[in-house]
């Protein structure tokens, strides 16, 4: 414990930050609604609930991005106005985004001057900048070496620059917006050494997460919102994984799955040395073999970015393959159009749902007919049945528990957990032999997560072989049977699911290599 | 939640009504321009509707306005749906009304009239698709902007026509007369699209308004309808066609491509739809109804081909207001190339009353164009705020 009130940046401490009766309202919304929130010194503070409970909302009050309605704010003890971000940086208090704000081609100290009023105007004094970078990270432990680019940085290692700079901008209160969403599990555990030792030297800490083990893992307390409201405010260590979704959702949710054994089946998809390029030329998919059976769920890890897009758009017919062969159900489909692809009964739950994956402006019924409008029932020669669109949607909405006023209504009015159960229900009733789930659960509500990862055991149960590909390694080991992990657009190794550790998948995403023999798939 | 439904029925309301809003509010503005110019707004706006709306051959010119907007209108209507811009209808207009003029001279003796009038009408159209379905494929496959090269139609189609106007095609009567006016001979009068009183005298209707003994504003329609005026059987061919847009749009499977890929088009494409393909196909569409409109305007009012941006008339830059001004929906661009058929005719006779100059009838219809279009940016941005704040809690985490 600092014994004086400076914190190791050598700035003071702030000792308490509290928001009153916080409110916020948008058009039709009660975004925050009498919201009382707090943080003290030394301590770090989670602040949990779905999607739209309004987390981000109050966060970007506190960061002066928006005014409440009611309410105040308190520092130290006596009220303060935040009227912009550059308010509530001169309070002390910084902002760790989840998707970080650096510019790849300059170095750490440039990134960390930019922006910031330079001692030497106009001229840069990086020097300066480079001592106090040295400086902080040896005072914080966080190891940063301010000459190197960033584009040569581990994500982990980002992020870290996310902190310094926050730090040098004098953050004495930090707000972290899911930090660990990009991260391998051993970057999170040096995150949460670097935030544990941070509040013990006096930093004051919210911690934005979803994921509730990490909560129990690292925070001393945790406030629950749910539309717009507190829950409730509670120390840490007296609850429980199952308390606080309970809270989050309103009603007892199965965290747990249980993925019966299931005997597999028959090949129904294989990649033989799949190899891909982008625009430039550069390979993002190298060499990539694998296979999906019957009644088996293939989880794909890795940290993003390492090539599991590519390795869906190759298979759904959306990106060329430059050398390889795809084959579905033992024929051959490489470079096959997206519609044949979806003929040989390959279903794809894109990653990006309101960009890929529907249309924000067309109604419910219309988004179901995405793929089979031009089939019976739904039309005859070029005209659409209405009776049957009208049917068919109501037939999914009710079997996959949509939330929807109608079927007439356009989808940009239903909530993401809802569209992402569209997109299921339409892909599902395709009767599909080939499932690919890229991120099915990202931005969804625990309910509706609930919801989808049942439907796929349930599908993997009737026989569909389904390729997960999910950045969050819990839901991967949640349901998948083995596991490919992906690190620079290559397989880093293929395990059983029951016989690896997180560990072991951590050093994968990482780049380590699991050994060549031990891979689960021959050749 | 009662105020929230009050509030939701008052926007959608007021984007009904904004385009009328637009409308007056141009109008507001041109009063001004009036003032200064010493006249009275008044006299000159009750100039204009009278002279639009108030008698059989006021009306009789709007609705022969009207009809060229309304075909070219639904070309742009597919073309927006589709999310591709279409300012060629000149172009393509031209070259279908240059097709229509050629085939009608060509075949006009030699085949009976009605057959001669369909094939010139499907010729237009065609020529007309093709003319648009270039800038089409090339957006598709080359990614070139199609507002740079349906532009660049324009000036082909022109100068094409000019080329054939003063050498192939040249009226042989002007030659000999040695006047060399560039334009076509008149087409064989049995090519003329028939007017709407040559269907009433075949139909058996009494032959005037006076026998009848209508007065007023009914025996205006009446005559209309049915004594010799200009008005043509092309506004039906214009009204069938909205309905038939309307039902392609919305009731078939090539529609509903059509408008995915618009809003949408990666999720088109992961759906498996031929983005480019349906991009080319949905420009194609909105050439061949200017093309038909061009055959339209040939076989129905000018009989005869001259300088082709006297034939176009300004209709392939218009037709895009009229469709913006009726929503983007077929059938809203009924209604909408009335307005702007009547704006076009009332303004003439705006000039001829008040005694104004000629630019500023083309001033006020700018204005109209600027507020439509500025209020049209504006409901969509009131639309997508009103998305955007709806969804912020569901969007941020």
């Amino acid at each position: 414990m600092a014994k004086n009130n400076l914190l190791p940046s050598g700035l003071p401490r702030i000792e308490s930050m509290e928001m009153r009766g916080i409110v916020k309202r948008f058009p039709g919304v009660l975004a925050n609604d009498h919201v009382d929130f707090d943080v003290k010194a030394g301590e770090i503070h989670a602040l949990l609930g779905e999607n739209g409970a309004g987390k981000s909302t109050l966060m970007k009050i506190l960061y002066g991005l928006y005014q409440p309605n009611a309410g105040e704010i308190l520092l130290n003890g006596q009220p303060i106005h935040i009227h912009s971000p550059a308010d509530s940086i001169r309070y002390g208090i910084g902002m760790i985004h989840q998707h970080f704000m650096l510019v790849d081609s300059l170095t750490v100290a440039e990134n960390v001057a930019l922006g910031l009023k330079s001692s030497r105007e106009p001229r840069l004094d990086l020097d300066r900048v480079t001592t106090r970078i040295r400086e902080l990270s040896k005072n914080y432990g966080l190891q940063v070496d301010p000459d190197a680019y960033v584009s040569q940085l581990a994500v982990g290692q980002q992020q870290r620059v996310e902190i310094i700079k926050a730090l040098y901008r004098g953050a004495a209160l930090l707000v972290l917006d899911e930090p660990t969403a990009v991260l391998t599990p051993q970057e999170v555990d040096d995150l949460f050494a670097i935030l544990r030792q941070m509040a013990q030297d006096g930093h004051a800490l919210i911690f934005i997460s979803h994921k509730l083990h990490e909560i129990l893992d690292l925070t001393d307390r945790v406030t629950v919102l749910r539309d717009g409201k507190v829950i409730g405010t509670r120390l840490t260590a007296e609850v429980t994984k199952e308390d606080l979704a309970r809270m989050m959702v309103g009603r007892d949710i199965l965290l747990e799955r249980v993925r019966p054994p299931a005997t597999v089946g028959e090949v129904r998809l294989k990649l033989d040395r799949v190899t891909a390029v982008n625009d430039d030329g550069a390979p993002v998919l190298r060499n990539v073999s694998l296979e999906v059976r019957s009644s088996e769920i293939v989880g794909v890890a890795g940290v993003s970015g390492n090539g599991q897009r590519q390795l869906a758009e190759v298979i759904a017919g959306l990106w060329p393959v430059t050398e390889g062969r795809i084959f579905l159900e033992g024929r051959e489909v490489t470079n096959l159009p997206p519609a044949e692809m979806l003929e040989a009964g390959l279903s794809y739950i894109p990653e990006e749902r309101m960009h890929d994956g529907a249309l924000k402006e067309f109604s419910v019924a219309e988004n179901l007919i995405l793929q089979d409008h031009i089939r019976e029932p739904y039309s005859k020669g070029i005209f659409l049945d209405f009776r049957h669109i009208a049917r068919h949607a109501q037939e999914m909405i009710r079997k996959f528990d949509i939330k929807t006023p109608s079927q007439e209504t356009p989808l940009k009015n239903l909530s993401g957990g809802n569209i992402q159960k569209l997109i299921l229900a339409r892909e599902l009733a395709r009767k599909p032999r080939v499932l690919i789930a890229a991120q099915p659960t990202r931005g969804v509500d625990i309910g509706a997560t609930e919801y989808i990862h049942n439907q796929l055991l349930q599908q993997r149960a009737e026989g569909l072989a389904t390729l997960l590909i999910s950045e969050d390694l819990d839901e991967i080991r949640a349901l998948s049977d083995r596991i490919i992990v992906m690190f620079g657009g290559e397989i880093m190794g293929i395990v059983d699911n029951d016989q690896t550790t997180v560990e072991e998948l951590g050093l994968m995403m990482a780049g380590e290599k699991k050994d060549l023999q031990s891979l689960g798939v021959a050749r | 939640m009662q105020t929230r439904l009050k509030r939701f029925r008052f926007e959608r309301m007021l984007d009904l009504l904004l385009p009328l809003i637009a409308v007056v509010g141009a109008l507001i503005i041109g009063a001004v321009i009036l003032v200064l110019l010493d006249k009275n707004p008044l006299d000159a706006y009750q100039a204009m509707i009278t002279g639009a709306f108030a008698n059989k051959n006021g009306l009789a010119d709007t609705l022969v306005k009207a009809t060229p907007l309304l075909l070219v209108g639904l070309g742009i209507v597919i073309a927006f749906r589709a999310s591709v811009i279409n300012i060629g209808a000149e172009g393509q207009l031209i070259v279908g009304a240059m097709l229509t003029t050629y085939l009608a001279l060509e075949l006009g003796e030699a085949l009976p009239g009605f057959v001669v009038i369909i094939i010139c009408l499907l010729a237009g159209s065609f020529i007309g698709g093709v003319w648009a379905a270039i800038p089409g494929y090339l957006k598709a496959r080359l990614g070139v902007n199609e507002i740079l090269s349906t532009i660049m139609m324009n000036q082909i189609a022109i100068q094409i026509s000019f080329f054939l106007l003063r050498g192939p095609m040249i009226d042989p009567a002007e030659i000999e007369a040695g006047t060399n006016i560039p334009h076509s001979a008149r087409l064989p009068k049995a090519t003329d699209l028939p007017r709407f009183t040559d269907v009433a005298r075949w139909l058996g209707f009494p032959g005037s308004a006076k026998d009848l003994g209508l007065t007023g504003f009914s025996k205006e329609l009446y005559g209309l309808l049915v004594e010799p005026t200009r008005l043509h059987t092309g506004l039906l061919i214009a009204i069938i066609m909205a309905i038939l847009v309307y039902v392609f749009l919305w009731r078939t499977t090539i529609g509903y491509r059509i408008r995915a890929v618009g809003l949408n088009p990666s999720a088109s494409r992961y759906a498996g739809i031929d983005v480019p393909g349906y991009t080319v196909l949905s420009m194609a569409l909105s050439g061949a109804f200017a093309g038909l409109a061009g055959a339209v305007e040939i076989l129905g009012l000018h009989h005869r081909m001259f300088e082709p941006l006297a034939v176009s008339a300004g209709y392939g830059f218009s037709g895009i207001v009229v469709a913006l001004f009726g929503k983007l929906h077929p059938l809203g661009a009924i209604p909408s190339s009335l307005l702007f058929g009547g704006l076009l005719v009332g303004g003439d006779k705006m000039q001829r009353a008040v005694q104004v100059p000629q630019v500023l009838v083309t001033a006020l219809l700018g204005l109209v164009v600027l507020f439509v279009v500025s209020s049209e940016i504006w409901s969509r941005r009131r639309a997508s705020r009103r998305v955007s704040t709806q969804s912020i809690p569901e969007t941020t985490s």
